[in-house]
């Protein structure tokens, strides 16, 4: 079964490699933690996507790794590819109100990789801006195609009402990622400096902690 | 009927009226602290005319702060406070209290209604300590509070009301002297989307009719409908958005 690929995983890939070299499945497994609530990554798209990367120049190989168990191909981000990577987090994700997966992609990858050039606070603060001018768009149409406001326009009309509905689901939706992106801007500030992922596993104590003695 | 503005006072001679050449908010280098936390660090800030202002940020930013400095109810460790040409500090206080009064609207988080006086008075209070007679005073805060759908309301005191009346009954105040300025903050918070839709398009009325409205808020849409975000965190602006 085929599935398309997810938004923007050329980006996400070039992201993962900003901290360092990394083999496909050591990327696979880091994508599948920055986003645990997608579908795990499969080795296959793993592959087609660094292929090209490599192919367009924006990753290369730069050696092989085993630890004993099989022959792993090592991938490098190249100047082109940061280039590409930083290009892709200037830009806002459209500020269409059903646009959360790139949103999330964006925001995430800007977190992570803001000690390596990125910066989170000038995406969000970019974010923001996006939405905040749809948001004030979204407005102006609808106080213009008011009938109260405008009372020579014909009331009622269901295309009219259909659109001042879709609008503001749309604005709603808006705001929705609005306070989310001041969740995710919170929490950048909370962890900073950022530390390495943790890769600690769960004690036996901390375990017994969770179980009620019977 | 169109609200009906005394507008018969005779000015005083050393009246402090808009000119337009002016900014109608010139905030510079505002710094302030609350004891050892600081609140502001050195924000500029200038409000042309016809234009609406959101100023947002995570509670403690320092939105109410820049306000209350803006308003002249807080004296700012440093920096200066220009209201439509003047520095505040270099007006006596009766000079502040009269452009506070005659060209500055004020609305704040909880409505601030003088508790005794009933809203027809309350409301007409900013005419009347400008020197304006009851009579045309009460007539502009009929006027006022018939905007906001409180006409049934007048002689009711504040601790009658509804949170909801009151925060309306404080929308009327702030318009009754037809000011230049708005400086308001979280000013439909507590309304139903009724009440906000009725206090927001008068605040704007200010701003169609050429004045400035200053617009401390945490809500996205609201803010979104303003032609500029001036975005604050840790008392320092972290970016100033053209939203048009």
């Amino acid at each position: 079964m085929v599935h398309s690929a997810p938004v923007a995983i050329g980006e996400v890939h070039l992201a993962l490699l900003l901290s360092g070299p990394r083999h496909g499945y050591d990327i696979k497994r880091a994508h599948d933690a920055w986003f645990p609530a997608e579908r795990p990554l499969a080795f296959g798209q793993v592959y087609a996507t660094l292929g090209r990367l490599v192919r367009d120049g924006h990753a290369e190989v730069v050696g092989t790794h085993s630890e004993g168990g099989p022959e792993r191909t090592v991938y490098a981000i190249t100047d082109l590819g940061r280039e590409r990577l930083l290009t892709w987090l200037d830009e806002p994700a459209p500020p269409a109100g059903t646009a959360g997966e790139e949103i999330i992609r964006k925001t995430v990858v800007a977190l992570h990789a803001t000690t390596s050039g990125a910066d989170a606070e000038r995406v969000l603060s970019a974010q923001r801006a996006a939405h905040l001018r749809r948001m004030r768009q979204l407005q102006r149409r609808a106080a213009s195609s008011d009938p109260v406001r405008d009372p020579g326009r014909e009331p009622g009309r269901s295309t009219d009402l259909a659109v001042r509905l879709a609008d503001r689901h749309a604005l709603l939706h808006l705001d929705a990622d609005l306070r989310w992106l001041e969740e995710a801007a919170e929490a950048l500030r909370a962890q900073r400096p950022t530390s390495p992922p943790d890769t600690r596993t769960a004690t036996p104590a901390a375990k017994d902690d969770q179980e009620p003695l019977p | 009927m169109s609200p009906d503005r005394p507008s018969d006072r005779t000015p005083p001679p050393d009246d402090v009226l808009a000119e337009p050449t002016h900014p109608l908010v010139r905030l510079t280098g505002l710094r302030h602290a609350h004891g050892r936390t600081p609140a502001l660090r050195d924000v500029d800030l200038e409000v042309g005319a016809g234009t609406a202002v959101a100023v947002t940020g995570a509670s403690g930013s320092g939105k109410s702060t820049l306000l209350h400095a803006a308003a002249g109810l807080l004296q700012p460790d440093a920096g200066t406070v220009e209201l439509l040409g003047h520095e505040l500090a270099a007006l006596d206080d009766a000079e502040r209290a009269q452009l506070r009064r005659r060209d500055v609207g004020i609305v704040l988080q909880y409505g601030q209604l003088v508790p005794d006086l009933p809203l027809l008075d309350g409301v007409a209070l900013p005419l009347l300590l400008d020197g304006a007679a009851l009579g045309p005073a009460r007539e502009a805060s009929r006027a006022a509070l018939a905007s906001v759908g409180l006409s049934t309301a007048e002689d009711a005191v504040p601790a009658e009301l509804s949170g909801g009346q009151a925060q309306l009954a404080a929308v009327a105040r702030a318009l009754v002297a037809e000011p230049h300025l708005v400086l308001a903050d979280e000013p439909v918070a507590s309304l139903d989307p009724a009440g906000a839709a009725l206090a927001l398009d008068l605040l704007w009325g200010v701003v169609a009719r050429g004045g400035a409205l200053v617009l401390v808020t945490h809500d996205n849409v609201l803010a979104a409908r303003c032609d500029r975000e001036v975005r604050l965190a840790h008392g320092g602006v972290q970016h100033d958005l053209d939203l048009r």
